[in-house]
């Protein structure tokens, strides 16, 4: 069975490339993950241009995999299998890695798997914190995705209970950042400017918690709009505006509604593990809130570190060891990447 | 010296090999599709055929060349990432080529200069111009036919197939760049420390720096 996988991820700013070793038990071990970032090159157009996002893949794949195995201490021929981000993402930006794992994997004869992208945002907590229990639920929060997801087997099944209806959590952060004139991505900033301000200051609106809304999805579109509406409201009347007061009284509104859905599902499913990934999940209230909601309910919380949880490499080569040690079929060289790949299919 | 000749800059996804003996080229085989959304699919496959066919495997490769373009990123992107991770797996120079000298390269010897167009949608063309030799005295370019200011009527390339009549050339052979044309554009540059593997993208990113918020209220 292949040892050594290295993973390609190139959804969407980022150029990672993760190493890790599977070992006879099934676990896997992180040897390396590097990561290019293109995110400041998108900054001045307050989001993901797709075609910086693709130039700057192309630019960077090939120097990102030197120094993972730099890192790594290893030659490419010490690779047993490479996995790469086949989907979802953006089209011409997932086009540069899987033609690059595709070369790879022919260059050095060796199998080639095409995975899942979210599914690897949930593989990669495996790297820190040890095998999946049997079932888990998972809560992707990132730029691209809010997603609620219940995990039978990490290799082979995989169910959406919910997702966001209109913005992904992490793109709420970003608009908001651009009302309170706080820098893109708006995360990091928002995040710091909360830690000073009050989360009940205001009662911003908790979006799809209605007794008729659907019980596992998100709605980030209002919430944003109502932050836009308060400030604006603020500046007419000559008001400062409390930035620290907005931003934790938003954050406090995202992380309750996740935490409080999260939780349900787990409760309505009978799990006792929750997983939180993607890029949100670094945001330190959210954290803070899904700790105390899940010691109360009963329910394991695991959050990997924030470098593992946005997007990188290393989730995709943790999800490649698992697709590998189900045994599943590689797949062929003529392959496409598929921008829209739901998340039932976690290997193609 | 046997050398892996990929280009994705033009419809065609091709890839060949060739077989350098001092001055002498030789195809060993090739594998063209032409389809504008395949590249991403076909190029590693075809590669990987072309090699089979000829009896050999990629190890026994000495060199790759690349056509860089121009043309339509994404397709072309493909052939380059693939160029590019071949031979940093291979341990092998991947050597950049205009794609459009490598159509020129083609071109029958002749008593006249010619262009070289090819699509770069939108309604524009990709051209550059050359001498009767072959050696590239103008582009590449990226304009609308309209606006190409030029005594040439001849061209070779698919977009002089598209606007012969707009732009009054008579086109010639051949419409795409091939593993033979690729090499020979390169094989000043073949032996030597290859230049870096940057695309001809001859157009910025569409993308354009927000206006000022629109606000959600109205005052
Ligand atoms: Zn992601």
């Amino acid at each position: 069975m292949p040892r050594i996988i290295m993973g390609i991820e190139s959804s969407c700013d980022e150029t990672g490339v993760g190493l890790v070793r599977l070992h006879d038990d099934n676990t896997v071990e992180l040897l390396a993950d590097e990561v290019a970032s293109s995110v400041d090159q998108h900054a001045r157009f307050g989001g993901v241009v797709p075609e910086v996002a693709s130039r700057a893949h192309l630019e960077a794949m090939v120097p990102t995999v030197e120094r993972a195995f730099g890192k790594a201490g290893l030659k490419l021929s010490d690779v047993d299998a490479i996995a790469v981000t086949a989907g979802p993402g953006l089209a011409g930006a997932l086009l540069v890695g899987v033609a690059a794992a595709k070369a790879y994997a022919a260059a050095l004869d060796i199998p080639l798997y095409g995975v899942n992208h979210l599914a690897g945002h949930i593989a990669v907590d495996t790297l820190q914190h040890g095998p999946l229990p049997n079932r888990c639920l998972a809560l992707l929060v990132s730029g691209g995705h809010t997603q609620l997801l219940l995990v039978d087997d990490i290799a082979s099944e995989i169910t959406e209970l919910g997702s966001t209806v209109d913005d992904a959590a992490g793109e709420a952060y970003d608009k908001v950042a651009r009302v309170l004139g706080l820098p893109y991505p708006g995360g990091p900033p928002i995040d710091k400017a909360a830690k000073n301000g009050d989360g009940a200051a205001i009662a911003f609106p908790r979006g799809m918690t209605g007794p008729r809304d659907a019980k596992f999805d998100f709605s980030f579109s209002g919430l944003k709009t109502a932050v836009a509406r308060w400030v604006e409201g603020a500046e007419r009347r000559g008001e400062d505006i409390p930035v620290d007061d907005v931003a934790a009284s938003f954050q406090e509104a995202v992380a309750d509604v996740l935490t409080m859905k999260a939780v349900r599902a787990a409760k309505e499913h009978g799990v006792d593990t929750l997983v939180i990934s993607g890029g949100v999940a670094a945001n330190s209230r959210l954290s803070e809130l899904a700790a105390e909601r899940c010691a109360e309910a009963g329910i394991t919380l695991r959050v990997p570190r924030p470098r593992l949880c946005t997007d990188n490499g290393a989730m995709i080569a943790a999800l490649g060891a698992h697709v590998v040690a189900a045994g599943r079929p590689q797949a062929s060289l003529d392959f496409s990447a598929n921008p829209a790949l739901p998340v039932q299919i976690i290997s193609i | 010296m046997l050398v892996l000749a990929i280009d994705t800059s033009t419809p065609a996804v091709t890839a060949g090999l060739v077989a350098l003996d001092g001055d002498a080229l030789e195809s060993r085989g090739d594998r063209v599709t032409v389809d504008p959304r395949a590249h991403g699919e076909l190029i590693t496959p075809h590669a990987l055929e072309a090699v089979k066919a000829a009896g050999v495997t990629l190890r026994d490769l000495d060199a790759i060349v690349c056509g860089v373009g121009p043309g339509p990123f994404t397709g072309l992107r493909a052939g380059m990432a693939t160029a590019a991770s071949l031979a940093h797996a291979l341990g092998i120079p991947a050597h950049p080529v205009c794609s459009l000298d490598a159509i020129a390269a083609d071109v029958a010897p002749g008593e006249a200069p010619f262009l070289v167009l090819t699509d770069a949608r939108r309604r524009e063309v990709y051209w550059a111009a050359y001498a009767a030799d072959g050696s590239r005295t103008d582009g590449p370019h990226v304009q609308r036919p309209a606006d190409l200011e030029t005594t040439i009527k001849v061209a070779a390339g698919d977009g002089a197939l598209l606007y012969a009549d707009a732009l009054g050339v008579q086109p010639i052979e051949p419409r795409f760049p091939s593993p033979i044309g690729l090499v020979k554009a390169a094989r000043k540059d073949l032996g030597s420390e290859p230049a870096p593997l940057t695309p001809l993208y001859l157009r910025r990113p569409d993308a354009v720096e927000p206006a000022a918020r629109k606000k959600v209220t109205t005052p």
